[in-house]
């Protein structure tokens, strides 16, 4: 056999997965921080926190449903405000997810075995967040059944022609399948944890998950079968959905939406928001639990230039919105366009400019891209700017339209906030939990990486 | 059962035990290796196959729905437009096709695999933990019809593994 190929990328910026590990030392490091790890003070802090800035959500949703939708900003002309704001977000957030474990994966990029599990979870709580959204804005979240096709005795159906509707298959499926793509990750993980475990009812819990899986090579080739399976229909799934989002602003006529360019603007305005929250949630962790031998300099750096690519498409897309607002030699376009850069909200825009289209720029440099420090730093003000963008959308398209006796303003309330805040600290409780009960990184594809795993049959017959 | 370490002893091992005829054996690593695929002759595809069912359900079933929905149960008339707008149908379409693929992607591996079963006779083997960690392990069924309890403690012996076990059934 020849000699494993050397990977070019060694040489720039350090291996998939450090040296010195071998198959048990990859098994036993991921295991232990779920089996072994004793509860940290910092820990139990980050839960306590993140539980009770949720209790917020608790509360404003509690109001909210004795109240109605009125304890909100929203009015009319914007009938939509924060809660599709913030849905529009947190769906973006979750989109890097099902790119790292579903897109690179049939791209063959070995390096995302280390971060996936993670930022599949990270895609299912994100989308959990969003999907809350606009079931309060309802205003009776306990009619929100009402969304979905189903035979009532007033034999009304949903329309299967308005976006809204798309909304609903896109992102109930979107969370269907990321769940069952996660799972079915993590049955290989939850085997060794049943098999590593000491403690009796940790061996039957993670035994029960695992279903008697036992690694037989019968079951790998279905099961390899099954994931590339997953992964190739997750790929379309991931561009739909967020093409289905941006058809809610698209399909309607309101200067500022009706364009061609928001599906992938928005589908690469989501890769980029994800990959940001990936990376405000990886430095972290990967500090805390003594994981940089695993999640490298390399993770990091590919990530940063994945948020930089995405960065320079989202840039485009706000130099060709407003070159259509100019070339459409439309009034209510054009005026759309000078009103939100110099309209009440123009401080709102020239922030999101400054986030999104200067902020990423410096991710060309080598130095920053493989500084932790910055690059988190970086990775907050994108998170802030991609909630910016979607603000200047919803607001300023609606707030003034086409006939100046219908504008008007908008302003979040207090309640406002305390869902959006909610949903963070729902999103860190999920997150924080995550942590310490399952693997937060899959094994058994780690292993793959291992020169160890390398198949060098014996010549002897 | 024996025990190996490294997968390519593994591969060796399992392209022996074919070659000699054995049909009930398996193969079980703490990870998949593709070369095994072929060592062992696995193509089992029946789980493109459903997922391909599953796909093609949902893409009649959605696209079925919305028919239906708009054109026979709930028809509105607006402005003359068609009932069936077959584009406006595409999303929910596209989504339940990838929505009952997925689904039965997952589902048919876990059923074909004979998953969930609590009880297999090789956790009975001590070692065969570190399966699922760090090492490599083949095993002959006993109702494997070249099966005979001597012979094939030799032919595994052959294969000069690390270590050799009786799994009790």
């Amino acid at each position: 056999m020849a000699q494993p190929v050397e990977l070019p990328s060694k040489i720039e910026v350090g291996p998939v997965i450090d040296e010195g590990h071998s198959l048990a030392s990859v098994s036993d490091k991921v295991a232990g921080v779920v089996l072994k790890r004793k509860i940290t003070i910092g820990w139990i802090f980050g839960l306590l926190v993140a539980f009770s800035v949720m209790q917020a959500l608790l509360g404003a949703a509690t109001w909210l449903i004795v109240k109605g939708v009125g304890i909100w900003g929203i009015n009319i002309p914007i009938g939509w405000g924060f809660a599709i704001i913030n849905f529009v977000w947190w769906i973006g957030i979750g989109h890097a997810g099902t790119l790292i474990s579903a897109i690179l994966l049939l791209l063959n990029q070995s390096w995302r075995n280390a971060i996936n599990r993670f930022a599949e979870a990270m895609t299912i709580f994100a989308v959990l967040c969003a999907g809350m959204f606009p079931v309060l804005h309802t205003g009776r979240p306990w009619l929100a059944y009402w969304l979905l096709p189903y035979p009532n005795t007033m034999w009304l159906w949903p329309q299967f022609r308005s976006p809204l509707l798309w909304d609903v298959f896109a992102v109930s499926t979107y969370l269907t399948i990321s769940a069952v793509f996660w799972f079915v990750g993590l049955i290989p993980d939850f085997a060794t944890l049943r098999d590593s475990s000491k403690q009796r009812w940790k061996q039957v819990v993670y035994g029960a998950l695992a279903m008697g899986w036992r690694s037989s090579a019968r079951h790998w080739q279905r099961y390899e079968k099954a994931a590339l399976l997953l992964a190739g229909l997750s790929t379309p799934l991931v561009v739909s959905v967020h093409t289905v989002v941006s058809f809610d602003f698209a399909v309607a006529m309101i200067p500022g939406w009706h364009t061609t360019i928001f599906p992938p603007y928005f589908v690469a305005g989501a890769i980029y928001s994800g990959f940001a929250m990936v990376l405000t949630l990886m430095i972290p962790v990967r500090r805390f639990y003594g994981l940089e031998d695993i999640v490298t300099m390399r993770h990091l750096n590919n990530m940063a230039k994945l948020t930089l690519a995405t960065g320079l498409i989202v840039g485009y897309g706000y130099i060709l919105e407003a070159f259509f607002g100019y070339y459409s030699a439309d009034i209510y376009e054009k005026f759309m366009i000078l009103n939100r850069m110099t309209g009440p909200y123009a401080p709102f825009y020239w922030s999101l400019i400054f986030c999104n289209v200067i902020t990423p720029n410096f991710l060309w440099f080598k130095q920053i891209r493989t500084n932790p420090l910055i690059l988190w730093c970086i990775s907050i003000v994108v998170n802030i700017g991609m909630w910016l963008e979607r603000f200047v959308i919803v607001v300023t398209s609606l707030h003034r339209d086409f006939l100046p006796s219908s504008w008007g303003m908008y302003w979040p309330t207090i309640w406002d906030w305390a869902v959006y805040v909610g949903t963070l600290g729902f999103f860190m409780t999920c997150i924080f939990l995550f942590i310490r009960v399952l693997p937060m990184i899959t094994i058994f594809e780690l292993r793959m990486l291992l020169p160890g795993a390398r198949v060098k049959e014996p010549v002897a017959q | 059962m024996a025990e190996f370490e490294t997968p390519g002893d593994l591969v060796a091992a399992a392209r022996r035990t074919r070659e000699a005829g054995f049909k009930k054996f398996d193969a079980y690593s703490p990870f998949p290796i593709h070369e095994l695929d072929e060592a062992m002759d696995l193509h089992d595809n029946r789980v493109s196959l459903f997922t391909l069912l599953g796909g093609l359900i949902g893409c009649c079933g959605g696209f079925g729905l919305a028919s239906w929905v708009e054109g026979v149960a709930l028809p509105l008339n607006i402005g003359g437009r068609p009932l069936i707008s077959a584009p406006m149908f595409i999303p929910v379409t596209f989504e339940m096709t990838i929505l009952l693929g997925g689904l039965t992607a997952a589902i048919s591996m876990i059923i074909m695999n004979g998953l969930p079963s609590p009880y297999h006779p090789v956790f009975n083997v001590e070692r065969f933990a570190d399966a699922s960690r760090n090492r490599f392990f083949l095993c002959i069924e006993s109702d494997d019809p070249k099966f005979d309890r001597q012979a094939t403690a030799g032919f595994l012996e052959s294969l000069r593994p690390e270590e050799i076990a009786e799994v009790a059934r």
